[in-house]
């Protein structure tokens, strides 16, 4: 084994779990708020320095035996390299709006980067794993920096009840996970993807196709597809809205493509086994997060369900089990991710005149009168979510139809985008509450640069603008999923 | 400059929008004004340039932007006549806007962006490309309404979006099937295609779930009289006037060309449901109180006529349908405006507040008059053409379909004329009527060009249908092989032998 060459291309965890370190022995000095926002520029310099590590892997479409580490135990191919790029710009953007919201609580601490850099760092093994171990390894390192980070908020009973909810339903989901990949080893005899995608081309035996559920439903907890979807909601709510923004983006993208892997690496000559799994998760996720959505009142909880929602529409790439339906889920990802870190810092920067948070849907009612570029930028979050075209949302759901079209799924294609409809309802509730009603004037308080920044961006990407990179993502997906396959 | 005069089109209302939101309430008018005047002057140019008989498909243009699809346009003589309409109108409804005093800059961006896009729709050949335009207009459209509508804007904005909604991304599945079946998005490629019939008929059934939606036909017209009424004036002209023919659009581009066979076997579908909108909502049209309502029941009975007409699978009938959808674009756009100039000054649209108006506002009730006779179909206006045409046509396939689809004519001149006699004639009942002033030199601008033109179609149509003629007739070539056998076994009369100086070749040919 070629160490010198295995730790090259782990290169970016090793910085990241390097940086963690040195900035947590920094934190211990830290004394003030500029403190802790020195280490977040440097939380966020080194998460930079990481995508430009990995940049030239994704562009450069590399696969095959060189690009694995440990004996294949680790693999830094173009896949997972474009699931890097989109962990560290959600994470990049959890970082950049922190500093503003908790100093304003008096809460900041530098912890904050720290914890989020190794939550990053457990990522980036995660959606570079080709082994069993090195998905649970990874998945653990990024779920307990997770679990803290819901409790950011130590005064804050909803951030702790958040941080232990999460904690105690995580753990019961790692134990189901665990508990599959046991018995897939079992009657495998082998962790490794490859191997197992061997090992099952014969045939899927009982036991093994326990499992296969069992490990499915693991994930599906982790993504949070329905039916096990039920912690996303109290933890986006209770959680700090920088950690929510974080949860709802960094780690969505690290469990989907580690599900990809899994599901198209290890149990890719099995595609029978579990397609109809993602099928029922799919559809349920896009019916219970439209239908559970439609009576929120809290914006958190709403996006809360239509983050379940936007799963069920993945999900249904992955479903149709083509190299199509994987590409067109890592373009709808991208697309995702503008959309939540859009979403988000526009909940972030819905403040009262005192500068506190407003959360509640009420109290937005006529902000299009006061607050114009706000309100419009939301709408066109809205609006995209609910994929309705020219915004660029819209594109990412038309992949993924695509391909389910194309693999024959049409049943499945027309129930799914008949259920957007509903979703489209609750999207269109908020605009109507911008727009239509009488304006209450509570929001008026200012939010920084960084705020208007980020939320500028994202809305610029998702605007019509957006569809003039769709051969540019398309490119990159499609040679993220030939590195995929690949290996398979 | 012509090479792109599409983009050109498409590009002066989208800048005109932009401006509009970041100017005051005056100059987005101006800015708009101006915008859709500089596009009705580029329609002009379109329509000197467009060669009658030329290619079939004109003014193309393309450039491979995006992944999946591209951006093509071109338009043939059915979507040159249909941009026309936009244009045309689009100047007149930013006129008929002078009431409308809030948020006047996102008010004026919508419908520059609501032009833009229905532009797109006419010109797209690229499928996807086309679905896009077409959806996108909900969003605007939901926001003229729900922003700046009547009372009970928020049920009618939600209704008319979701209803749109649902019957559209049915139509999207079906968009993805058909290119991954024919392996193109090209619009004049896919017209050609034959796919398989059972496949045609699925697929007919999804186009058929946007295009009756947007159509609109019973029993999915629900959301029309909710949105016409509670939308501004000016929207219920965009909504009247160009959005319904969307659903006349699609079904003649996509429905009859691309399924030929399932329009065929569907064709009595389309015939029932087309029977019972014309008979059950010229009837509630005749017992509404409601002058907006009254008119958008209207719609729904004259649309009915137009997809008896695309069905009838013959020149006569489609030609009638292309006529009847701009004639009505034209005719209800002018009756809702009519309806505008009354409520800007009363604010009530209730019929029986309003009585004699002829007596204090002559040129209102003469201009009034026109557009209702043309509503009813009166020969010499643009109505009478379209619908003898159409009915002309579907006889030809079913005297049963001809005999109910004319008894709506017959129920719209008593609905027309009930409503303009409350209205017009009769006593002055209220004091506050009575006094409103007559038509201002703006209104008279604004109605003025419609009346001109609706005399125009009606008295020499030949204009008009001179550059669909051609497209049309490719159309009905296509469409020959499903035709289905009629009942009315029309034969050409025998010429009557009878003039004197041909007697002798007669003789000749008896021997």
């Amino acid at each position: 084994m070629d160490w010198s060459h295995s730790l090259r291309l782990v290169a970016p965890e090793e910085l990241l779990s390097v940086a963690s370190l040195v900035l947590l022995l920094g934190a211990a000095w830290a004394r003030c708020a500029r403190d802790a926002r020195a280490i977040t520029w440097l939380a966020v310099a080194t998460l930079a320095a990481c995508a430009v590590m990995v940049a030239p892997t994704a562009f450069t479409a590399a696969r095959g035996p060189e690009v694995l580490a440990f004996g294949g135990l680790f693999a830094a191919d173009a896949f997972a390299a474009y699931a890097k790029l989109l962990i560290y710009a959600a994470a990049g953007a959890s970082l950049l709006v922190a500093p503003a919201f908790f100093e304003k609580l008096r809460a900041y601490r530098p912890e904050y980067p720290v914890l989020v850099l190794l939550a990053v760092a457990g990522m980036g093994i995660m959606v570079s794993a080709t082994n069993l171990l090195t998905l649970y390894i990874g998945l653990e390192l990024n779920s307990l920096a997770a679990y803290v980070l819901a409790a950011f908020l130590k005064d804050d009973d909803r951030s702790a009840e958040a941080g232990l909810k999460y904690f105690v339903l995580g753990a019961l989901a790692s134990g189901i996970l665990l508990f599959g990949m046991s018995l897939t080893y079992g009657f495998t005899g082998t962790t490794s993807f490859t191997g197992i995608a061997a090992a099952l081309q014969g045939g899927v035996s009982t036991g093994a196709l326990f499992g296969v559920t069992f490990v499915m439903a693991g994930l599906a907890f982790k993504i949070s597809a329905v039916p096990f979807h039920m912690w996303t909601p109290d933890v986006y709510e209770g959680a700090p809205t920088p950690v929510t923004l974080f949860f709802a983006s960094a780690p969505k993208v690290a469990a989907l493509a580690l599900t990809m892997r899994v599901t198209l690496d290890a149990f890719g000559s099995q595609v029978a086994a579990w397609q109809q799994i993602v099928i029922v998760a799919a559809l349920a996720s896009i019916v219970v997060g439209a239908l559970g959505a439609i009576g929120q009142t809290n914006i958190k909880r709403l996006l809360a369900y239509s983050s379940i929602n936007n799963v069920g529409f993945l999900l249904i790439g992955l479903a149709a089990a083509t190299p199509a339906g994987a590409a067109g889920m890592l373009v709808y990802l991208a697309i995702y991710v503008a959309m939540t870190v859009g979403g988000f810092v526009a909940v972030l920067m819905l403040k009262d005149a005192a500068g506190n948070q407003v959360e509640q849907i009420a109290d937005i009612a006529g902000l299009s009168s006061h607050r114009k570029v706000l309100s419009a930028c939301l709408a066109m979050i809205m609006f995209s979510l609910a994929g309705i075209p020219p915004l660029f949302g819209f594109w990412g759901k038309f992949v993924v139809f695509q391909a389910a079209v194309d693999a024959g799924l049409l049943p499945l294609a027309v129930i799914g985008i008949a259920a957007s409809v509903i979703g489209a309802f609750y999207y269109l509730k908020v605009v109507k509450v911008m727009y239509f009603d009488e304006p209450v004037m509570k929001v008026t308080g200012q939010s920084n640069w960084i705020h208007q920044a980020l939320l500028a961006a994202s809305a610029l990407f998702i605007s019509p603008a957006g569809y003039l990179l769709t051969k540019c993502l398309g490119g990159l997906a499609a040679a993220a999923v030939a590195a995929l396959l690949h290996a398979a | 400059m012509l090479n792109h005069i599409l983009s050109l089109m498409l590009l002066v209302p989208l800048l005109g929008a932009a401006i509009c939101l970041f100017v005051d309430a005056k100059a987005a008018r101006t800015v708009a004004l101006a915008a859709t005047l500089i596009d009705f002057a580029l329609g002009i140019v379109l329509w000197n340039q467009y060669e009658v008989g030329g290619p079939r498909w004109q003014f193309q243009e393309s450039a491979e932007l995006f992944a999946g699809f591209s951006w093509k346009l071109g338009i043939d003589g059915i979507a040159l006549m249909l941009i026309e309409l936009s244009v045309f109108l689009m100047p007149i409804c930013i006129l008929a806007s002078a009431s409308i005093k809030k948020r006047v800059g996102e008010y004026m961006a919508a419908f520059l962006l609501m032009e833009t896009l229905m532009i797109g729709v006419f010109s797209a050949q690229d499928l996807y490309l086309f679905y896009i335009m077409f959806e996108a207009g909900l969003i605007p459209m939901y926001l003229i309404i729900g922003i700046w509508g009547g009372a009970d804007r928020i049920y009618a904005s939600y209704k008319f979006f979701l209803y749109t909604l649902l019957g559209s991304v049915l139509m999207l599945i079906a968009m993805l099937w058909m290119v991954h079946e024919a392996g193109t998005t090209d619009i004049p490629t896919l017209m050609e295609y034959n796919f398989p019939v059972e496949a045609q008929k699925w697929l007919w059934l999804a186009f058929f779930a946007s295009f009756a939606v947007k159509m609109p036909m019973w029993p999915v017209h629900t959301w029309l009289p909710d949105a016409h009424v509670q939308a501004p004036t000016a929207g219920s002209v965009i909504l009247a006037g160009v959005l319904l023919k969307m659903g006349g659009y699609g079904f003649i581009r996509f429905s009859l060309p691309m399924f030929p066979e399932a329009s065929a076997h569907f064709a009595w579908l389309v015939f029932a449901l087309s029977m019972i909108a014309v008979v059950v909502t010229s009837l509630i049209a005749l017992v509404q109180h409601d002058m907006k309502k009254l008119i958008a029941y209207s719609s729904v009975a004259h649309m009915a006529i137009v997809t008896v007409g695309l069905f009838a699978f013959n020149v006569q009938g489609l030609e009638g349908s292309m006529i009847v959808m701009l004639s009505h674009g034209l005719v209800s756009g002018a009756l809702f405006l009519c309806v505008g100039v009354i409520y800007d000054r009363l604010h009530t649209r209730e019929i029986d507040r309003y009585g004699g108006l002829s007596i204090n506002m002559p040129k209102y009730a003469l201009l009034f008059m026109l557009f209702t006779m043309a509503s009813v179909g009166l020969p010499g206006t643009s109505g009478f053409v379209g619908e003898f045409l159409s009915l002309a046509g579907i006889y030809q396939v079913s005297s049963w379909v001809a005999f109910v689809a004319g008894t709506g004519v017959i129920l719209g001149a008593a609905y027309m004329l009930y409503l303009y006699r409350r209205v017009a004639f009769g006593e002055q009942k209220n004091a506050d009527a009575a006094a409103m002033t007559d038509l201002s030199a703006r209104e008279v601008l604004m109605l003025a060009p419609i009346a001109a033109v609706v005399l125009w179609m009606g008295v020499y149509p030949e204009s008009f249908l001179a550059p669909m003629r051609q497209d049309i007739a490719t159309l009905d070539a296509r469409l020959s092989q499903a035709k289905p056998e009629g009942d009315a076994k029309l034969t050409a009369g025998k010429p009557k032998a009878a003039a004197a100086h041909e007697e002798p070749a007669q003789h000749g040919g008896a021997h």
